[in-house]
C-alpha cells in the first residue's frame, strides 16, 4: 500500500493522470458535440441538409455526413499520437521509479 | 486432434453434396446453385480450418483460449475489431438502406462509427490495464465478485443472444439466396463451423478468421466502389445525378428522409449506436488479446479507420446499386416491377441483395461468387466471435469466479468454455430455425440498447467513479437491462410489427429505448451508490485508488504473453 501512496505522490503520475483525463474527456466532448450536432440537424433541419451544393444534385448533407466519419478518425488519430508521444514515456518513468 | 480432422473432412466433403441436393429441390425464392461462389466458399472454409488446426495446437492455457495469449499486434487487432463490426448486417443492410432511401443509410453509418473514438478516449487503455479475459474482470475489480459477475454475465449473454439470433436468421436467408441451399442447412452449416472454430481454436482461430475475412471484405468492397466510380468517370456528382434520375424518390434521396420519424427517436437511436458499441462483449474482449495499453489504443485507431473507410464504400455501393441494379431487368422481379413500376422495390431477394447484385453487374459471375463467399464468411466470423464471448462469460465469470470462487482449475475452465460453446451453437441453430419467419431486424437494435444501458454504464462508472458500490452497480445495471428490454417490446417495431397490435398503439413511441434506459441505469447506479452505507460499500470505495493507479499505469496488469 505504501507503494501505492508513493506512486500517487509521483509528479510523473500526476502529470500522466492530468494529461490523459483532460485530453480524453475533451476529445470525447468534441466527438459528442459533432455527432449530436449532426443528429440534431437530421432531426430538426432535414431540409438544410438537402440544400444543393452549387448547381448540381449533390447536397450539403453529403460532405457534412462524410466529414463526421472522417473527423471521428482524425480525433482518434490525434489522441493516439499524443498518447504515444507522451503517456508511454511517463508510464515508463513511473514504472522505473517505483520498482520495488 | 483426430476428432478435429474428421469433423473437417465430413463438413468439407458434404458441402457440394448439400448444395446439389438443395439445388434439385429448390423453390422459386432461391437462386440457382452458384458454383463459383461455392468453390470460393469451400476454399475459405478450407483455409480457416487449416488455421484452426494450427491454432488448436498452440492453444493450451486459458490465456491462449480466451485472449490468444496476448500475442496479437495492434494492427492485427484493429483488423479483427473492424471485422467483428463489419457484419453482414452492416455490409448488406447499410448498402440496402442506401439503395432504398439514399441519405438515411449514411445517418446509420455515422452512428455506428462514432462510438469508436469514445472507446479510444475513455476505456480502451483502462480496459487493457485492468482486465484479463472478459469485461467483467474490469467491473468486478474492486466490487463484490459474485454479484457483479452475475450482472455482467446476464448483460453479456442477453446481448450475445439477441445479436446471435439476428445473425443466424440473416445468415440462413442470405445463404438460401446466394447458394441455393435450404434455410435449415444454411443455419446448421454456420452453427457447425462456428463450433469447430471456437472449441478447437479458441480466440487465436477466431481472431485470424476475422482478420482474413476483414481483408477479403475490404478488398471486395473497394473493388466494387472503384468499379462504380470508374463507370462515372470518378465523379460522385455524375453518380448522384444518374441515381436521382432513376430512383422513384428522385432528389429526396439526397437528404434525410422518413427513416427518422421524430427528433427524440433520432437522439435515442444515436445514443444506442454510440454507447452500445462501447458495451458489446465480443468487442470488449478483443482488448485483452493485445500486449499492452499502447497496442490497445493503436488497435482502435486502425479499427476506426477501416470501419470509416468501409462505411464510405457502402455508401458508394448503395448509390452504385441504384444506378446499375434497379435499371437492369436481370436483377428485378418482373411481377413486382409490373405492379409497382419501381426498379427499387422490384429487386430480386429484397433490398439486402443490392450489394450482391451490384457485384454481378460490375464484376460478372466470378466476382458475384467472391462477394457471396465473403458475405458467408462474414457471418461465420461474427457468429464465432459472439459465441466465444458468450462462452467466456459462462466459463470465466459464472463457472470460474462465481461457482468456483476464483479457484477453478484452468483446464476445467477451458473445458466448461468448450461445452458452453457447443450448447450456444446448438441453441443458436435451434433459435435460428424457430425465428425463420419472424422479423428480427429489431434484435440488433435491442442488443445495442442493452449493451448501452447495462454493460456500458457499469463499465464506465467502475473505471471513473470512486463512489460506485456493488449494490449501486447491480441495481442500476439490472434496471438498465430490464428497461431496455421492456422499452424495445413496447416500441412500434416490436409492439406493432412483430406482435401485430394496431398501428399507432405502441405504448412507447421511441424506436430505441436508449434515451430513457441509459438515464435510468445511470440514475439508479448513482442514487443507490450514494445511499449505500453497507460494509461492502466502504470496501468498494477504498479499492478505487489502487484500481485507478493500475488503470492509468498498467502496473500489475495481467501480463499478456503467457509464454
Amino acid at each position: 500500500m505504501s507503494n501505492l501512496a508513493k506512486i500517487e505522490r509521483d509528479p510523473n503520475y500526476q502529470e500522466l493522470v492530468r494529461r490523459r483525463s483532460s485530453l480524453g474527456w475533451l476529445l470525447s466532448a468534441v466527438m459528442l458535440v459533432i455527432y449530436f450536432g449532426f443528429i440534431l440537424l437530421v432531426a430538426y433541419a432535414p431540409k438544410f441538409l438537402g440544400i444543393p451544393l452549387g448547381s448540381g444534385v449533390t447536397t450539403i448533407g453529403i460532405p457534412i455526413g462524410l466529414s463526421v466519419i472522417v473527423l471521428a478518425f482524425v480525433l482518434t488519430g490525434i489522441y493516439v499520437r499524443k498518447a504515444n508521444s507522451s503517456y508511454d514515456v511517463l508510464i515508463r518513468k513511473i514504472v522505473e521509479e517505483n520498482r520495488s | 486432434m483426430k476428432r478435429f480432422a474428421w469433423l473437417s473432412v465430413i463438413l468439407l466433403a458434404s458441402l457440394p453434396t448439400i448444395a446439389l441436393a438443395a439445388g434439385a429441390v429448390e423453390g422459386g425464392s432461391k437462386q440457382a446453385t452458384n458454383w463459383s461462389a461455392i468453390g470460393m466458399f469451400v476454399g475459405f472454409v478450407g483455409l480457416t480450418l487449416v488455421i484452426t488446426y494450427w491454432a488448436a495446437k498452440r492453444t493450451a492455457s486459458a490465456a491462449d483460449f480466451y485472449s490468444a495469449g496476448g500475442g496479437i499486434t495492434g494492427f492485427q487487432n484493429g483488423l479483427a475489431i473492424a471485422g467483428d463490426y463489419m457484419s453482414a448486417a452492416s455490409f448488406l443492410g447499410i448498402s440496402g438502406l442506401v439503395y432504398t432511401s439514399g441519405y438515411d443509410g449514411l445517418i446509420y453509418s455515422v452512428g455506428w462509427l462514432v462510438g469508436w473514438p469514445i472507446v479510444t478516449f475513455l476505456i480502451a487503455e483502462q480496459l487493457r490495464n485492468l482486465g484479463k479475459f472478459t469485461f467483467a474482470d474490469v467491473t468486478s475489480f474492486r466490487l463484490g465478485q459474485t454479484e457483479i459477475r452475475i450482472l455482467a454475465a446476464c448483460g453479456s449473454l442477453v446481448t450475445v443472444a439477441f445479436y446471435l439470433i439476428a445473425q443466424m436468421v440473416g445468415a440462413g436467408k442470405l445463404i438460401q439466396l446466394l447458394f441455393g441451399l435450404d434455410y435449415w442447412i444454411a443455419v446448421v452449416l454456420v452453427g457447425g463451423l462456428m463450433m469447430i472454430y471456437v472449441t478447437f481454436g479458441g480466440m487465436k482461430a477466431t481472431t485470424w478468421v476475422q482478420i482474413i475475412k476483414a481483408v477479403l471484405l475490404l478488398s471486395g468492397a473497394t473493388f466494387m466502389a472503384g468499379a462504380v466510380l470508374y463507370k462515372f468517370g470518378f465523379s460522385p456528382e455524375a453518380l448522384f445525378t444518374k441515381a436521382t434520375e432513376v430512383h422513384p424518390k428522385k432528389l429526396a434521396i439526397m437528404e434525410p428522409g422518413t427513416l427518422i420519424s421524430n427528433p427524440l427517436s433520432a437522439i435515442s437511436l444515436g445514443l444506442a449506436l454510440m454507447f452500445g458499441t462501447a458495451g458489446l462483449p465480443h468487442i470488449l474482449m478483443r482488448f485483452f488479446t493485445v500486449k499492452d495499453a499502447q497496442a490497445a489504443r493503436k488497435s482502435v485507431f486502425y479499427a476506426t479507420g477501416f470501419i470509416g473507410y468501409f462505411y464510405i464504400l457502402t455508401f458508394i455501393i448503395g448509390f452504385g446499386a441504384i444506378t446499375l441494379v434497379s435499371t437492369d431487368a436481370m436483377f428485378l422481379d418482373g411481377s413486382i416491377l409490373e405492379k409497382t413500376k419501381s426498379g427499387i422495390a422490384a429487386i430480386k431477394g429484397g433490398s439486402n441483395m443490392a450489394a450482391i447484385h451490384l457485384a454481378n453487374a460490375v464484376g460478372g459471375n466470378l466476382f458475384l461468387g467472391f462477394i457471396s463467399a465473403v458475405a458467408f464468411a462474414t457471418i461465420l466470423a461474427v457468429v464465432s466471435g459472439l459465441a466465444l464471448a458468450g462462452a467466456s462469460s459462462i466459463s470465466h465469470d459464472l463457472y470460474g469466479m462465481v461457482i468456483k470462487g476464483g479457484n477453478a482449475n484452468e483446464q476445467d475452465e477451458i473445458r466448461v468454455s468448450k461445452i458452453a460453446t457447443l450448447v450456444l451453437g446448438v441453441l443458436a441453430i435451434f433459435l435460428g430455425i424457430v425465428f425463420e419467419n419472424q422479423n428480427v431486424a429489431f434484435m440488433v437494435g435491442l442488443a445495442f440498447a442493452i449493451a448501452a444501458s447495462c454493460n456500458f454504464p457499469v463499465l464506465v462508472m467502475s473505471i471513473f467513479w470512486k463512489g460506485l458500490t456493488t449494490r449501486g452497480a447491480v441495481v442500476g445495471g439490472f434496471l438498465g437491462l430490464v428497461s431496455a428490454v421492456v422499452g424495445v417490446v413496447l416500441s412500434p417495431a416490436v409492439w406493432e410489427v412483430t406482435l401485430g397490435f394496431a398501428k399507432g398503439s405502441a405504448p412507447i413511441k421511441l424506436d430505441n429505448p436508449a434515451l430513457f434506459s441509459m438515464a435510468i441505469a445511470f440514475a439508479g447506479i448513482w442514487l443507490v451508490s450514494i445511499l449505500d452505507r453497507s460494509k461492502r460499500a466502504a470496501v468498494d470505495r477504498d479499492g478505487f485508488d489502487a484500481q485507478y493507479v493500475r488503470s492509468q499505469t498498467g502496473i500489475g496488469a495481467a501480463s499478456a504473453t503467457a509464454h
